[in-house]
C-alpha cells in the first residue's frame, strides 16, 4: 500500500513546529503504523535526514507510551486500540495520514511527536495510593471483596495512563485518568479508609498543573484504548462535592 | 575472587529468618543519612525503591520512559504464583520451591527459592492492601488458576493483566513516597555507567534523554532492576526499550554475569508475519490451560484448520506427555512446537506456526467463560493478526521472552562489586536453567519489597562510608568514557543502520544461540560475531547529535552492547556440553529427545569475569549445593 504521511515535526520544546510530508510506498497492509514509522525511519537514516522522533514502547497495547493524533485522533480511529495495534489495513490505499502530538499545555512537545507527560505522575503522587507500608498487610482473604466491585475496580484500573483523554478533550481535560484511579481505588474497602483525602487533593494537584476541567463533551469516553466509562466522572464529582462539603464543616 | 554466595547454614526453613536476624541494623535516626540509587522501575525496581525509602533512606530512582509506570512489567498478562494453598489442593511452601528447583532444572539455588516460596505469601497479601484487583470468586475471596506446568492451582492474577496491576500498585507505592519527598525520581534517564570508588559501587553516570547531557549521581549504594535481555535476539516478548546496558556496563566494571546463555524461548507467541517485523507478542501461557495445541497429521494437509477432520489432528503434547498435556513447562513445549514445524507439519504462511484450538473449551464452558478469562487476550490477537480466535484456533510460535541469566550475586543480591544489588530479571538468581509460568514477578517482587530492605541495610551497617561526591576523578573520569563513546557512534557516518546490524545478530542468535545449540552452530556464532561487532564499529550510521532527543542514538548504543554480551551467551553455552532446561545442547539429550542433564560435571552456575572486549572472559564456578531434593530427571510424562 502506499501512503501520504503529514508529520508535525519539532526540534524541541522551543522551536515552532510544522507538518511535513513524508512518502511511504510499497508496504504491506499487515504492517502495524509503528512498523510502518520504522521503515519511514530507516530511510530517513540512510539519507542522511533526521528520523521522526516518536514514543512507544511495548507495542502491545498496554504500557501507553505510544499515543499520538492521527487524522485529529487520538490513537487514530479504530475503537478500543491504541496506536501500536494499530495496523496499516485500516486506511485505504492513497491515504494522507496526518501524525501530530498530544496538544495540551500540561503536556508540552518533547520533539517532533513526543510529549512530556510527567503531570501525570504528578497527580498520582498528590493521592493515588493506598498507604500501606510494606510488612503490614493482613492476609489478604481477610478483607472479602464482592466480585461486582472488584471487577468494576479493575475496569477503572485498566488505564495505561497515555493521554488520549487529555488529547481529545477540548478543554485538555484529564478527568477521565483521574477519575479511573479514584474509581479504582474507592471502590474497594481497603481505599476507604482515605478517600476524602486522595479525591481532594488530586484534583487540586489537577487544577495547579495546568489542565482544564471537564464539560461533559463525553469524547474520551470514545476515544480511550482501554474503554473506560465516563461514570467515573460522575462518581469523582460527587465525591469531590462532598469531601469540600464535609472540609468545611470540619 | 572466590565466589561467597554467603547463603546461611541451617535448616533450609530457617536461613531467611537466620540470615535476618544475625544482619547489622541502622538506626533508625540514621537512615536518612544513606542514599540509596535504584535503576530501574519494573515490579522490582519500584517496589525496592518505595520499601527502601519506607525504611527511611533516601532514594534515587531512574528509569528510561517518560514514566516510572511504563516498565515492561505492566505487559506481563498470566499472573503471579504463592504458596498460599487457598484452593486448599495441597500446595505448600515446600511444594512451590520443589516445583520451582525442577522447573529450573535443577540449576538454581536451594537457599534463594525457599527464601522466594515463602516470602511469596506474603507479596499476595501486600499487593491486595494496596488496592490490587486480583480475580475474586462470588463470595469476595481470591481465585487461583493453575499455570504453566503446575498440578496446584496457586496463580493469582489480574484478568490477563496481573503484571500492569502489580506494577501499579508498586509505582503507587513509590509515588506516594516521591510525594514524601523519600524518593526523588529522574525518568527519560538512561544509566551508561556506574562509578567505583575504593571498590565500592558509589553512584552512576545517567545520559539525560530530553537534553542529551550527561548526569552525574552519588550514593552509598546502587541498585540496579534493569530488566532482561532478550532483545539481544532482535525479535523477542520484551518492549523495544528493554536492554542489557545497564548490567552489561556493570559486569564491565566488575560484576560478574552468571549463565548468561540460560534464555526462556516462550512457546505461545504470535507468529512473525513480515520483514519489518520490530517485536513479537506474547499470547498468555494461560491460554494452554483451555486451549489444546495441535497441527496436521499430515504435512501435506494445507486444509483450513475446521475443515481438518479430529482424526487428521495430531495433539502432539497430549500423546507424548500424557500427564501434564499442553501444560508442560515451557522449554518442552516450545522445542516441541518445533520439531513439528521442523518436520513440515507447521501451519499458517510461514510454515513456523502451530494451532492453539479453543474450540472444544467453548464447547464445554460456553463463550462466556472463555471471555471472562482470556477476553483481553483474544483481542489483542484479533487486533494484530485480523483473525478472530473464538472461530479460528490461534496459531502461535515460540518466542525469546526471558532471560534466568544475568548479573551474578549472592544471597544478599549483591553482585560481585560490593555495594552493587541486583534485582529482579536483571540477576541469575532463582529460576536455574528455566523459569516456570507466573514466578518471575513473584521474584521481582519479593527482591524489592522483602529482601532488598534488609539486605542494604545489613551492608549499611557493617561498613563505613566515607563522603563521596560527583566532583571526584572517578566520575569525571566515566563520563568522559562515556562522552567519547557516543561521539565514537556518531561520527562513524557508515551505510548501514543500527536496526540492520541489530537484525542481523538477532537472526544470527536465533539459529545458533536459541531453542537448541550445537558445538559447530555455536562455534560458527563466536566466529560471526566480532565480525559483526567490527563492521559495526566501521559502517553504521546513527543520525542526530549528541546534545538532543535522539532515539537513535539510544538504540545505537544498546546494540553495541548486545554485540558484546551475544559472545558471552555464545562462549557459555559452548562451555556448558550438557542440556539443561532453556538450554537444549543437541549433543546432550535423552533417548526420548528430552534435555539430559550432567549433574557431575555441570552442576554449578557459571558467572564470567569480564577481562576485556576482545579477550577471553574467566569463568568462575559457584557449585549448587542440594541438600533438600534429590536431583531426577525431569518427567512431564
Ligand atoms: C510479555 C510478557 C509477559 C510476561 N508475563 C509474565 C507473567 O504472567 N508472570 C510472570 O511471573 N512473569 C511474566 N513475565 C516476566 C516478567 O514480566 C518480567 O521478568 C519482570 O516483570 C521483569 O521485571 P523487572 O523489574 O526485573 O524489569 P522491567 O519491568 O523490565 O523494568 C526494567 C526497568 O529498568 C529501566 N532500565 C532499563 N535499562 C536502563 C538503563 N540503562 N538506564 C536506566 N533505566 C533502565 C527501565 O526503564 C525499567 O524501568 C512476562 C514478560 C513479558 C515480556
Ligand atoms: S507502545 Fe505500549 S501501548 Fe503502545
Amino acid at each position: 500500500m502506499n501512503f501520504v504521511l503529514m508529520v508535525w515535526r519539532q526540534r524541541n520544546a522551543k522551536s515552532k513546529g510544522r507538518f511535513v510530508p513524508h512518502l511511504v510506498t510499497d508496504i504491506s497492509a499487515d504492517t502495524s503504523f509503528m512498523e510502518m514509522l520504522d521503515v519511514v525511519n530507516e530511510g530517513l537514516i540512510l539519507e542522511g535526514e533526521e528520523p521522526i522522533a516518536f514514543d512507544n514502547d511495548c507495542r502491545e497495547g498496554i504500557c501507553g507510551t505510544c499515543c499520538m493524533v492521527i487524522n485529529g485522533r487520538a490513537h487514530g480511529s479504530q475503537h478500543g486500540t491504541t496506536v501500536c495495534q494499530l495496523h496499516m489495513r485500516a486506511f485505504r490505499e492513497n491515504d494522507v495520514i496526518t501524525i501530530e502530538p498530544i496538544r495540551a499545555k500540561a503536556f508540552p512537545v518533547v520533539k517532533d511527536l513526543v510529549v512530556d507527560r510527567s503531570a501525570f505522575d504528578k497527580v498520582i503522587a498528590a493521592g493515588g495510593y493506598i498507604s500501606v507500608d510494606t510488612g503490614s498487610a493482613p492476609d489478604a482473604n481477610a478483607v472479602p471483596i464482592p466480585k461486582d466491585d472488584a471487577d468494576l475496580a479493575m475496569d477503572a484500573a485498566a488505564c495505561i495512563g497515555c493521554g488520549a483523554c487529555v488529547a481529545t478533550c477540548k478543554n485538555a481535560s484529564p478527568m477521565l485518568f483521574l477519575s479511573a484511579k479514584l474509581a479504582h481505588l474507592s471502590l474497594l474497602p481497603q481505599g476507604k479508609a482515605e478517600w476524602r483525602t486522595r479525591v481532594l487533593n488530586m484534583v487540586r494537584e489537577m487544577d495547579k498543573l495546568g489542565f482544564g476541567a471537564c464539560t461533559n463533551e463525553r469524547e474520551c469516553e470514545i476515544q480511550c484504548p482501554k474503554e473506560v466509562k465516563v461514570h467515573n466522572i460522575g462518581r469523582m464529582n460527587r465525591q469531590f462535592l462532598l469531601a469540600s462539603l464535609l472540609e468545611r464543616i470540619r | 575472587m572466590a565466589l561467597d554466595a554467603r547463603i546461611p547454614s541451617g535448616p533450609l526453613d530457617q536461613k531467611w529468618d537466620r540470615c535476618r536476624s544475625e544482619l547489622k541494623l541502622v538506626n533508625p535516626a540514621n537512615k536518612r543519612k544513606y542514599t540509596v540509587i535504584c535503576v530501574g522501575t519494573g515490579l522490582a525496581g519500584a517496589s525496592a525503591s518505595a520499601s527502601l525509602a519506607e525504611l527511611g533512606y533516601n532514594v534515587l530512582t531512574f528509569c528510561l520512559q517518560d514514566s516510572p509506570r511504563r516498565a515492561h512489567s505492566i505487559a506481563a498478562q498470566g499472573g503471579i504464583n504463592a504458596a498460599k494453598n487457598y484452593a486448599n489442593d495441597g500446595d505448600s511452601i515446600f511444594r512451590l520451591f520443589y516445583d520451582t528447583v525442577k522447573g529450573g532444572d535443577y540449576r538454581s539455588r536451594e537457599g534463594n527459592v525457599f527464601r522466594l516460596a515463602q516470602l511469596s505469601v506474603n507479596i499476595i497479601d501486600h499487593c491486595a492492601a494496596q488496592g490490587v484487583p486480583f480475580a475474586r470468586d462470588y463470595g469476595g475471596t481470591l481465585v487461583t488458576r493453575s499455570f504453566g506446568g503446575a498440578q496446584v492451582s496457586r496463580t493469582f492474577y489480574a484478568r490477563g493483566q496481573t503484571g500492569q496491576q502489580l506494577l501499579l500498585g508498586a509505582y503507587s507505592a513509590m509515588m506516594r513516597q516521591v510525594h514524601e519527598g523519600r524518593v526523588k525520581l529522574f525518568p527519560r534517564r538512561e544509566m551508561l555507567d556506574i562509578v567505583l570508588v575504593d571498590g565500592r559501587a558509589r553512584g552512576i553516570i545517567v545520559r539525560n534523554l530530553i537534553t542529551g547531557q550527561l548526569e552525574s549521581y552519588s550514593a552509598d549504594a546502587v541498585v540496579l532492576a534493569t530488566g532482561g535481555y532478550s532483545n539481544v535476539f532482535y525479535l523477542s516478548t520484551n518492549a523495544m526499550s528493554s536492554n542489557a546496558s545497564a548490567i552489561w556496563r556493570a559486569h564491565k566494571r566488575g560484576a560478574y554475569f552468571a549463565n548468561p546463555c540460560f534464555t526462556q524461548i516462550h512457546p505461545t507467541c504470535i507468529p512473525v508475519s513480515g520483514h519489518c517485523q520490530s517485536k513479537l507478542t506474547l499470547m498468555s501461557e494461560s491460554l494452554r490451560n483451555d486451549g489444546r495445541v495441535w497441527v496436521p497429521k499430515d504435512p501435506a494437509d494445507k486444509r483450513e484448520p475446521s475443515q481438518i477432520p479430529e482424526d487428521k489432528r495430531c495433539y502432539y503434547l497430549e500423546e507424548k506427555y500424557p500427564s501434564f498435556g499442553n501444560l508442560v513447562p515451557r522449554d518442552v513445549a516450545s522445542r516441541n512446537a518445533k520439531e513439528q514445524c521442523d518436520a513440515g507439519r507447521g501451519v499458517g504462511g510461514s510454515g513456523f506456526a502451530v494451532y492453539l484450538d479453543f474450540r472444544d473449551a467453548i464447547a464445554r464452558n460456553g463463550v462466556e467463560n472463555i471471555e471472562d478469562n482470556y477476553g483481553n487476550l483474544f483481542q489483542m490477537y484479533e487486533r494484530i493478526t485480523a483473525e478472530d480466535p473464538y472461530n479460528v484456533p490461534m496459531r502461535i510460535y515460540p518466542a525469546p521472552h526471558y532471560t534466568m541469566g544475568g548479573l551474578w550475586v549472592d544471597y544478599h543480591l549483591m553482585s560481585a562489586v560490593p555495594g552493587l544489588f541486583v534485582l529482579g530479571e536483571a540477576n541469575f538468581s532463582d529460576h536455574g536453567a528455566n523459569r516456570l509460568g507466573a514466578s518471575a514477578l513473584m521474584q521481582g517482587l519479593a527482591d524489592g519489597y522483602f529482601v532488598i530492605p534488609y539486605t542494604v541495610g545489613g551492608y549499611f551497617a557493617g561498613n563505613e562510608f566515607g563522603k563521596v561526591d560527583t566532583s571526584l576523578s572517578a566520575f569525571k573520569g566515566a563520563a568522559a568514557e562515556a562522552e567519547e563513546k557516543t561521539s565514537r557512534l556518531l561520527a562513524i557516518n557508515g551505510k548501514r543502520t543500527v536496526a540492520d546490524f541489530h537484525r542481523e545478530l538477532g537472526m544470527l542468535m536465533w539459529d545458533y544461540c536459541g531453542m537448541s545449540r550445537d558445538e559447530a552452530g555455536l562455534r560458527l556464532a563466536l566466529r560471526k560475531i566480532p565480525e559483526i561487532r567490527e563492521e559495526f564499529w566501521k559502517n553504521v550510521t546513527v543520525a542526530g547529535a549528541p546534545g538532543e532527543f535522539n532515539q537513535n542514538l539510544e538504540r545505537a548504543g544498546r546494540v553495541a552492547d548486545f554485540l558484546e554480551l551475544a559472545e558471552l551467551m555464545v562462549r557459555d553455552a559452548l562451555h556448558r556440553k550438557e542440556s539443561c532446561g532453556g538450554h537444549f545442547r543437541v549433543e546432550s539429550q535423552t533417548e526420548e529427545g528430552e534435555a539430559l542433564r550432567d549433574d557431575e560435571n555441570y552442576s554449578y552456575a557459571a558467572a564470567w569475569e569480564y577481562t576485556g572486549v576482545d579477550s577471553e572472559p574467566v569463568p568462575h564456578k559457584e557449585t549448587l549445593q542440594f541438600e533438600n531434593i534429590k536431583l531426577a530427571q525431569r518427567s512431564y510424562k
